[in-house]
């Protein structure tokens, strides 16, 4: 009855699940931290709390979406065996949740042990994470731009890691080593090496699946992840010292990479075949678009060296990349893949005999949009509270309850699918 | 085989946008073309290019029994959205529309990106033979 899965190793749905589940929660703990810190934490990208609140969203928000996402997408889209996923998900996602934890509380106190402490833990768990999907993106037989965006992105997430522990044990130990250039290099691999690439190189498989577009351009899905490394790679080589003019031309070259696929996927986006729009079509054209405000202002800071020069200037680029970019596009990814791997299991649990709920019914258009809403009004008073201080509260309080919401919707989703689930095994 | 892939697409849109209108005339007009095509598309392979696959790889438990059965799944649905549509069930008929689209996209990219190329690798020999048979098929839908 049940097909032999021999290409197509779909891991058992609590793998990817666990993560998806546990991502909002650390986006509520951000907006809480906003609500409790207040409008100085947002006036420089070095307040403890930036800091504790960047990696709730990175370490917590992003890699757990990110990491459950890898280890269903690659066995079933990029035809790679990942080397038994319950265990890997059962030592990662435990490990990844304990050490963002202790990040977090490193950089909120300061306390060398805690900084040690997480950064022993996620060597351990990316190392072996990195590992096991490392060799199964390098070994598949698949081809094509997705899959050298996957193995770029698995390099960028090892490089992330290695230098974020560097940097953690060089602020526990006190060390006189360059922290900030390192900390520029380690975040922009983190955010350009791991998060956009991984991001492009899912983008060239689903924008087309989901709306219908045409394919992206070959040259420029290839060249995006190409470029991106080869930039990162320059930007590295700032450790050597070189003038803050060839340092700008680097940074403006990799934005300009990422402008050109913010373009060209809403380019796809308007030329779509289909006409229905849903949730995640908005999600995505918001990240896009965000990407390009991002771009939009750094030439802006760059020319105006009063607004460039702000301490601020650097937190609204943040708060653009994480909330506006990558937070929003995980949040319409998920609003995808929930409803539609709950459908794919209960189908294959139920045979050809039972048929599931629709994709619809496990999480009606309406709650996803309302959603989106709530979404857009938090990042919009995220965005304005990095200029308008008091705002900052309110701001936090926003994101905290989108998040929740977000969470509540998956969590109804997976209660449909539960349901279901038991009344056919009551049955059979 | 591609653009036999793309060309479903375009109808599977069309029928879409006619049911999220309430046009059913339009909607079934599109839906019984997409149908259409649907079957030959897939029969194609399951009589042509499956039988080559696993002969030539001696492999007939794996990608090919997989693919099959996803093309039962696909069936299922699109008999699905005839009922909602013969029940003008615009909710019914969104929801398994959402989950074609996306069953059937996935199909499409393991096909293009992981099937089509093993039976390409392990077909280069007979190329030549096949390659006719496809084509005329294809083009009779
Ligand atoms: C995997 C994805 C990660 C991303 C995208 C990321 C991103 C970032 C970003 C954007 C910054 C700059 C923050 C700012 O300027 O305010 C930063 C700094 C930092 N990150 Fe990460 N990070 C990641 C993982 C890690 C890990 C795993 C560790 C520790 C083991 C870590 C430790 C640090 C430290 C210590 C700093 C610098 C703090 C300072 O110099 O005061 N990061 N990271």
């Amino acid at each position: 009855m049940h097909p032999n899965l021999s290409f197509e190793q779909a891991p058992p749905i609590s793998v990817p699940f666990r993560f998806f589940l546990t991502a909002p929660l650390f986006g509520i703990a951000a907006g809480l931290l906003l609500l409790w810190q207040g409008g100085e934490m947002l006036s420089s990208r070095w307040m403890p709390a930036a800091l504790a609140a960047t990696h709730l969203l990175v370490v917590g928000f992003m890699l757990q979406a990110m990491c459950g996402a890898l280890l269903q997408f690659v066995p079933v889209a990029a035809g790679g065996n990942i080397w038994r996923p319950r265990l890997v998900a059962g030592i990662v996602h435990p490990l990844l949740l304990v050490a963002a934890g202790l990040l977090v509380a490193a950089f909120l106190s300061y306390r060398p042990a805690l900084f040690l402490g997480a950064a022993h833990l996620f060597v351990a768990a990316l190392g072996v994470f990195c590992i096991v999907v490392g060799a199964a993106v390098w070994r598949t037989p698949a081809q094509g731009p997705t899959i050298v965006a996957l193995r770029i992105a698995m390099i960028g997430l090892l490089v992330t890691v290695a230098l974020g522990a560097t940097l953690a044990t060089g602020l526990a130990s006190g060390a006189q080593w360059p922290l900030l250039a390192l900390t520029d290099i380690h975040a922009g691999w983190g955010l350009g090496g791991w998060g956009l690439v991984l991001l492009a190189g899912v983008s060239y498989f689903v924008v087309p699946m989901f709306q219908l577009t045409p394919a992206y351009p070959a040259w420029l899905a290839r060249g995006v992840p190409l470029l991106l490394m080869l930039v990162l790679i320059l930007w590295t080589l700032q450790l050597l010292g070189f003038p803050a003019e060839i340092r700008m031309a680097i940074l403006f070259a990799g934005l300009a990479v990422a402008g050109a696929f913010a373009v060209q996927t809403l380019r796809l986006q308007f030329r779509r075949r289909r006409k229905v729009k849903d949730a995640t079509l908005l999600f995505f054209r918001t990240a896009m678009v965000c990407l390009l405000v991002i771009v939009a202002s750094a030439l802006l800071f760059a020319a105006v060296p009063q607004f460039g020069q702000d301490a601020r200037a650097p937190v609204w680029l943040g708060v653009l990349a994480l909330v506006g970019v990558f937070v929003t596009a995980i949040n319409g990814m998920l609003y995808k893949i929930v409803p539609f791997l709950n459908w794919l299991h209960l189908q294959r649990l139920g045979g050809m005999t039972v048929l599931p709920p629709t994709m619809n019914q496990m999480l009606a258009e309406r709650r996803m949009r309302q959603q989106l809403y709530a979404h857009l009004a938090a990042l919009v008073l995220l965005l304005a509270a990095v200029w308008f201080p008091l705002l900052a509260r309110p701001a936090g309080l926003a994101f905290a309850l989108d998040c929740l919401w977000l969470a509540a919707n998956l969590v109804t989703a997976v209660r449909v699918y539960r349901d279901f689930r038991d009344r056919i095994r009551a049955a059979a | 085989m591609h653009h036999h892939h793309k060309h479903c697409d375009e109808l599977f849109a069309d029928a879409e946008a006619a049911a999220a209108e309430k046009d059913w005339a339009h909607a079934k007009m599109s839906l019984g073309a997409f149908h259409g095509d649907l079957e030959t598309h897939f029969r194609t392979e399951e009589e042509v290019l499956f039988p080559a696959f696993e002969a030539a790889t001696g492999m007939t438990g794996g990608p090919t029994q997989m693919m099959r059965y996803e093309h039962a799944q696909m069936r299922e649905l699109v008999a699905r959205m005839e009922e909602a549509m013969r029940e003008q069930d615009g909710e019914a008929f969104a929801g398994d529309a959402e989950t074609l689209l996306i069953l059937m996209q996935q199909h499409n990219m393991k096909e293009e990106n992981i099937l089509y190329p093993m039976i390409d690798r392990s077909l280069a020999g007979q190329a030549g033979s096949l390659g006719p048979v496809l084509r005329e098929r294809l083009a009779s839908a």
